[in-house]
């Protein structure tokens, strides 16, 4: 990290795209059901990221998580994103 | 044998990406592994029109290379599935099936927990069109789409495969199917 660039935090969320099988959401709502904890019609289980930028502004940092969300975080075939800023 | 960290390949006829668990299957199976520097190597490779085969988590990290379509996750069942396995020959004109007959069945192991796999409808089309499905199981294990074990490369020079070909070459083992493909690749050379 260089004098002129500040640090910048997001949330990344990745979950299965439509019409992708999510076998571990499956058991998650089984249990649901099995233990009378609510009515839940569907559960889909995904991840959350945290990352910290260090960029010279947003724009930049916003370009690069964007990237690292395109090109590692997520698989296009099976998988979609969105990220957000946050302060803490 | 050549170690991730390196940036070219030598002369080499043949490219195998063994299974093995790269990276602990952490982010998705195959991910990390991909971006790893040999990897660009190995997609400048395929792009002069070298031949590579991808057993297992080598298959799932030519994927996550997009140097084949589709995406491995978890088996239906969430488990790990390990046992022989009957697979139809659904292409021979392969250069790693071309000893088998066209639909022959044959017994090869598998060994994962990632194994199902996928793709959209309008891409399934293509890959059929393609002639791009391989192999295929009988008693689809993982809930793979159009019960693919294997899928090749538009140019047919690389081919991926989740059973493992390298433990059915002696009887004692249970079956030589693995042997035999092998071979195609000796007598295609």
């Amino acid at each position: 990290m260089t004098l002129n660039e500040k640090v910048f935090k997001f949330k990344v969320e990745v979950i299965l795209k439509k019409g992708v099988l999510d076998p571990q959401g499956e058991a998650i709502k089984q249990s649901i059901n099995i233990n009378n904890l609510g009515n839940i019609l569907d559960v889909k289980q995904g991840k959350l990221f945290e990352l910290t930028a260090s960029s010279k502004n947003r724009e930049q940092a916003i370009k690069e998580v964007e990237r690292i969300c395109a090109d590692l975080l997520t698989n296009s075939v099976i998988e979609e994103f969105k990220y957000y800023e946050v302060s803490e | 044998m050549i170690w991730h960290k390196e940036t070219t390949l030598p002369k080499v006829d043949l490219v195998v990406l063994p299974g093995g668990f790269s990276y602990g299957d952490y982010l998705r199976c195959g991910a990390i592994a991909a971006k790893s520097p040999i990897m660009k190597a190995v997609k400048s490779f395929y792009e002069i029109g070298g031949f590579i085969i991808g057993i297992c988590n080598g298959f799932q990290i030519l994927t996550e290379t997009k140097i084949l379509p589709g995406a491995l996750i978890p088996n239906t069942n969430q488990k790990f599935i390990c046992k022989d396995q009957d697979l139809i020959v659904a292409n021979n004109k392969t250069f790693f099936t071309s000893n088998f007959e066209h639909n022959r069945t044959i017994s090869i192991p598998i060994a994962h927990h990632d194994g199902q796999y996928f793709l959209n409808g309008p891409q399934i089309e293509e890959l059929e069109q393609n002639e791009g499905i391989v192999l295929k199981y009988r008693d689809n294990p993982n809930g793979s789409i159009k019960d693919i074990a294997g899928v090749c490369s538009k140019n047919k020079r690389v081919i991926g495969m989740m059973p493992h070909p390298e433990r059915a070459i002696d009887k004692k083992l249970g079956s030589v199917s693995g042997l035999s493909m092998f071979e195609s690749v000796i007598s295609n050379f």
